[in-house]
């Protein structure tokens, strides 16, 4: 059940295979042809260029629906603080196992320390991300990915398109991963990474990872500077809303309340409690009451999740020295070991049940 | 002769990783044919960011058959001998033949493998190749186990001959070959089909594929170099980053840019790193100002509209990154003429350097004292020496060696110039990093010199005071590189640096520094008062003249200190030692004439131990210099036997009128004359005059064992010529330690 079995290739690259087969002339790399250029822009391209889009939000409806095409279930963000779109239950948990998977969504991103009170044109303490996961990794992931730039309105005749080598690595969920930042003109656009290990796990089948910024995104699209002057809805609505309107006085609350105001000994204090209950209901007997046999594996992530963004918030503080750094962020990994260790042992890994 | 052309076509591979790549896959496939008995006359190798390419010519078209005979056991021998021999040679009993030897009948094996054709041998060695390649990093994809880069996506593998091509059929996991290849992801996709190189490379080229990267490196540069020149302007070259950017395209397109006018006020090291690091642009400069004013991007593809919405791309993210850069620049820049560089470092206080050597603030405290006091050894001033060492890691927290760390130094120089700081102190600021490498250079101020040497003395023995020296392979802190730095700064500048006291006195600090935290007496005055005592005294004369504050510590405190501080010298000089004779082998200068010399007094002296070295090599070498060797052992093997068996000492008193031959006579002349020059000239260090000398002494040295038998009958005579031996021995020996040298 993963994308590429249930969908014929996207119109993409059969358009291309026809350009091929038209014969291309050599020619020297800085002896551009003209002629080959009006050939392959109008003969082949030009009645089915994507219309550019409008706003911010349409961007992301123009990714869930390409996506929704592809196969993927389009699911919504998680209702918790994560740090990026990686932390979601539907990255972290269900790139583990054997049983395949595909799902696209929007998550909301918290990154304490980078709040800026909504002054810097490319900062946000509160941000987006757009996240894909397929396990097993289609063989065309990269021409599905190509096929989404596509259809948020990035002309591919116009544009440079390059996979520069970028290893992914994330200390406090104990995975890595390899694959590339992609580049559109020298920009980052996206992360591109084939899951090797989660929570300690190797992972089999291999989940392939796609993570768009969509902020960065939509104002290289959209051809604005300061993200606060994007237009988050279409410009021309009754209402047109920009993405200052929506979200500038909460950078400059959040940030106010991240840097300044938020008690550190309770957030402390918070921290070990989703730590002890993380571990505590791991270690709950896996028959419930009623002889149910049921491993809390999501809920026990849910406090994983918690006691890391706690611990993004203490850093926001300043109140985490250099080597206590190291320390908090192996707690944070040893609670996503744990769960992993749950989460494989459950029937949305694939794992076998066991008969009581 | 069949040619034979492999690619294996996979999702972009790292730049840094192709050209090594392409040299494995060279090695282990023709290894692996050449082993096989498939020999060929040239192959060569080639990478792009999606494929390595091995093209193979003349190969043999099948591997020569082999005939092996062996011999077995006796006909009529044991069955359990016959059964073995049947099991080793994979016979059966009938498969034998039976030849008449010496002692009778016996029974011989006679295996014939026939020769393989090279489609079988290639498929074998390819497979192998493909699943032992020796990646850097490698990765599993999909629901495969295949590990490669980055994912395998396909395999092209033809023979191809006068009469055709053939495919040679290699199947790899769900890979199987085939003679097809793809050109370039935008320009060309789609599938076409090779017959040979020839044809290959053709059909590449026609599909937006420039196949060997020292093409499109020569491609890049000829046509940057062009544009820039048109424009009146110039690239600034970068070899690693022309090869970096070669590895990211199949079809190089030069686009050249200009910086917009609000940045090029950012000093030319902001402007080059954030380009290069960020972007992997070049720089491009104006050759009359030396300003940096434009770039130069490498896109991957042709446009309709030339680049130009490439181009704006690429502008628009470099002024992204270049507002950012001015942003820290200018904001820098305010901090100083607020706080002064001083001020701008003054959170280095909160910035742990080691846990057990305190903070980077303590760190600066102790690099000032000790710049200070070098300071007069290589005619530096003082003040500002320890002025520099102050300022000298303020732009550790500046916010731009914050986002670019590689510009640590050099940003501490622009800024400590804005403080209007002298030439001197700002200088330092970058230079006391130096050398950071065996190529870099060496600085030359004074200033400069005292504080990289106070910068690189202080992390050592720091590291050996609370004993975390390197290990095998281990040397998290570059300890070996910080001692090559010094040993470049003090022999580059011919500095005269009695280096054990140095040593010895910092290593003293560190411990004290630790140890004092918790005491409440005139600790600075303590410590300064032992150091002044001096390394090379003996503790019970240290303790003598120690202060009444040292005393209060409590001698036996003090005593263990003192103890493990000598320790802690000796030990760190002896690996300054181990990377001298590091840095001299390169020169060609064998380990055992370096140990020669630092047998030597004043081996802490690195200046005075690697003249003497550098003299002593030449000596050796030379044909004088080998034979004199030869006559010193023997005198010395001579000398040291008598001395062993009569226990004494032959050491005073050879006369010339007990010598009986002319040769004799004439060693006791040629000593006379050598004595007299070679004492004032080792007086003056002049090890070339000295070794000169030396090298006289050959001849009469020579013809004395040709001519006298040292162990005469008569005792007189016999000891008389043991203690002309000792003098052979002890004008050798303020030179060097010869008895160190080998052969």
């Amino acid at each position: 059940m993963d994308c590429q079995s249930r969908q014929p290739l996207q119109t993409f690259f059969a358009r291309h295979n026809q350009a091929n087969k038209r014969g291309i002339d050599p020619v020297g790399p800085f002896a551009y042809s003209m002629r080959k250029t009006r050939f392959s822009r109008k003969g082949m391209r030009m009645t089915q260029k994507p219309t550019p889009p409008r706003s911010f939000q349409e961007i992301i409806l123009r990714l869930m629906t390409y996506w929704s095409g592809k196969g993927c279930a389009v699911l919504q963000p998680y209702d918790m603080e994560v740090g990026a779109g990686t932390f979601h239950p539907a990255t972290t948990l269900r790139s583990l196992g054997n049983k395949p998977w595909a799902a696209a969504y929007v998550q909301p991103s918290r990154r304490p320390t980078d709040g800026r009170y909504g002054e810097n044109p490319n900062r946000l303490q509160h941000y987006y991300q757009y996240q894909v996961l397929i396990k097993p990794s289609p063989p065309d992931l990269q021409a599905l990915y190509l096929g989404s730039l596509e259809a948020i309105g990035i002309d591919m005749d116009l544009h440079d398109i390059r996979f520069v080598e970028d290893d992914w690595e994330s200390p406090t969920l104990g995975a890595w991963g390899l694959g590339w930042e992609v580049w559109c003109d020298g920009m980052e656009v996206s992360q591109f990474t084939y899951f090797q290990q989660v929570g300690g796990h190797d992972c089999h089948p291999v989940s392939g990872e796609l993570t768009y910024g969509l902020e960065r995104l939509a104002m290289y699209i959209l051809g604005v500077d300061h993200v606060m002057d994007m237009p988050y809805n279409d410009p021309d609505a009754p209402i047109a809303l920009k993405y200052g309107d929506v979200f500038r006085q909460t950078e400059q609350e959040y940030s106010r309340w991240n840097f300044d105001q938020a008690n550190t000994d309770t957030l402390l204090q918070h921290f070990k409690d989703a730590e002890a209950e993380c571990l505590a209901t791991l270690a709950a007997d896996t028959v419930d009451s009623a002889g149910r046999r049921i491993i809390m594996a999501h809920p026990a992530y849910d406090q994983c999740i918690k006691a890391s963004h706690l611990f993004n918030l203490l850093d926001a503080r300043g109140v985490i020295s250099v080597t206590e750094r190291q320390a908090y962020i192996g707690r944070v990994r040893a609670l996503a070991r744990a769960c992993a260790d749950a989460f494989v042992k459950t029937e949305a890994a694939g794992a076998e049940l066991e008969t009581l | 002769m069949p040619d034979m052309l492999l690619e294996l076509f996979s999702e972009e591979i790292p730049a840094r990783m192709q050209a090594r790549a392409a040299a494995d896959l060279k090695k282990l496939v023709t290894d692996g044919l050449v082993e096989a008995g498939l020999t060929y006359a040239s192959a060569g190798a080639f990478s792009t960011p999606r494929r390595l390419v091995l093209t193979i010519e003349g190969l043999l078209a099948e591997s020569k058959p082999v005939r092996e005979e062996r011999k077995g056991p006796k006909v009529g021998a044991p069955e359990a001998a016959l059964q073995g021999f049947l099991r080793s040679t994979g016979l059966t009993q009938d498969q034998l033949q039976i030849r008449d030897d010496k002692k009778g009948q016996v029974y011989f094996a006679v295996m014939e493998k026939p020769g393989r054709s090279a489609p079988n041998i290639i498929a074998g060695v390819l497979e192998h190749a493909i699943r032992n390649f020796p990646w850097p990093k490698s990765m599993r994809w999909g629901a495969g186990s295949l590990r490669w880069v980055r994912p395998l996506h396909s395999i092209l593998c033809i023979l191809s001959a006068e009469d055709g091509a053939q495919v040679v059929p290699v199947t790899i996991d769900h890979l199987q070959s085939g003679n097809t290849t793809e050109g370039h992801r935008f320009m060309a996709p789609g599938r076409f089909a090779v017959t040979g190189f020839d044809d290959y490379c053709t059909k590449l080229r026609r599909a937006f594929v420039m196949l060997d990267p020292a093409e499109r490196e020569a491609a890049i540069w000829q046509d940057a170099q062009n544009q820039a020149f048109a424009s009146g302007l110039e690239v600034v070259p970068d070899a690693g980053l022309l090869t970096e950017v070669a590895g990211l395209v199949e079809w190089p397109v030069v686009l050249l840019g200009r910086i917009g006018k609000d940045f090029l006020g950012l000093p030319p090291e902001v402007l080059q790193t954030s380009m290069k690091e960020h972007q992997k642009f070049f720089s491009v400069r104006n050759p009359k100002t030396g300003r940096i004013e434009g770039f130069v991007t490498v896109a991957n593809r042709e446009t309709a509209d030339h680049g130009a919405t490439i181009l704006a791309g690429n502008n628009k993210v470099l002024s992204a990154r270049l507002s950012d850069a001015k942003f820290f620049w200018e904001n820098d820049l305010r901090t100083v003429a607020a706080k002064g560089l001083d001020g701008m470092g003054a959170g280095l206080a909160s910035v742990t350097f080691h846990n057990k050597l305190g903070s980077q603030a303590d760190r600066v405290q102790r690099i000032a004292a000790l710049a200070r006091e070098i300071a007069p050894m290589v005619d530096a001033d003082p003040d500002l020496a320890e002025q520099a060492a102050r300022v000298a890691k303020a732009d550790l927290q500046s916010a731009m060696v914050g986002e670019f760390p590689e510009l640590q130094g050099t940003m501490g120089g622009y800024y400590a110039r804005a403080a209007g700081l002298p030439d001197a102190v700002a200088d330092a600021c970058k230079a006391h990093y130096s050398p950071l490498g065996p190529t870099d250079d060496v600085p030359s101020d004074p200033v400069s010199i005292a504080v990289a040497l106070a910068d690189k003395i202080d992390t050592l023995t720091g590291f050996w005071a609370i004993d975390e020296k390197p290990t095998g392979s281990k040397d998290p802190y570059a300890l070996r590189r910080a001692a090559l730095g010094v040993i470049r700064l003090v022999l580059g500048n011919g500095m005269r640096l009695p280096l054990k006291m140095s040593l010895f006195k910092a290593v003293f600090g560190h411990s004290f520094e630790t140890w004092l935290q918790s005491k409440t007496v005139g600790a600075n005055q303590a410590i300064d008062g032992l150091a002044e005592l001096g390394y090379g005294k003996t503790l019970d004369a240290m303790k003598e003249a120690m202060s009444a504050e040292a005393k209060s510590l409590g001698l036996k405190a003090v005593d263990e200190k003192l103890t493990s501080a000598m320790t802690a010298a000796d030990s760190l000089l002896t690996f300054f030692h181990d990377r001298l004779k590091v840095f001299l082998r390169d020169e060609g200068i064998r380990h055992d004439i370096i140990d020669a010399c630092i047998a030597m007094p004043g081996n802490d002296d690195l200046t005075l131990l690697v003249n003497r070295a550098r003299a002593l090599n030449g000596f050796i070498t030379s044909e004088d210099g080998t034979n004199l060797l030869q006559g010193f052992k023997r005198a010395n093997n001579i000398l040291t036997q008598a001395e062993t068996k009569d226990g004494v000492e032959y050491s005073y008193g050879a006369d010339i009128k007990f010598a009986e031959t002319d040769a004799e006579r004439a060693l006791f002349a040629a000593l006379d004359t050598a004595e007299t020059t070679i004492k004032p000239a080792m007086e003056a260090e002049d090890f070339a005059t000295a070794m000169a000398e030396l090298a006289k002494l050959r001849a009469p040295i020579d013809a004395f064992f040709e001519a006298v038998q040292v162990n005469a009958d008569s005792e007189v005579i016999r000891r008389n010529r043991l203690n002309l031996l000792h003098r052979i021995r002890a004008a050798c020996a303020p030179v060097a330690d010869l008895t160190k040298i080998e052969g």
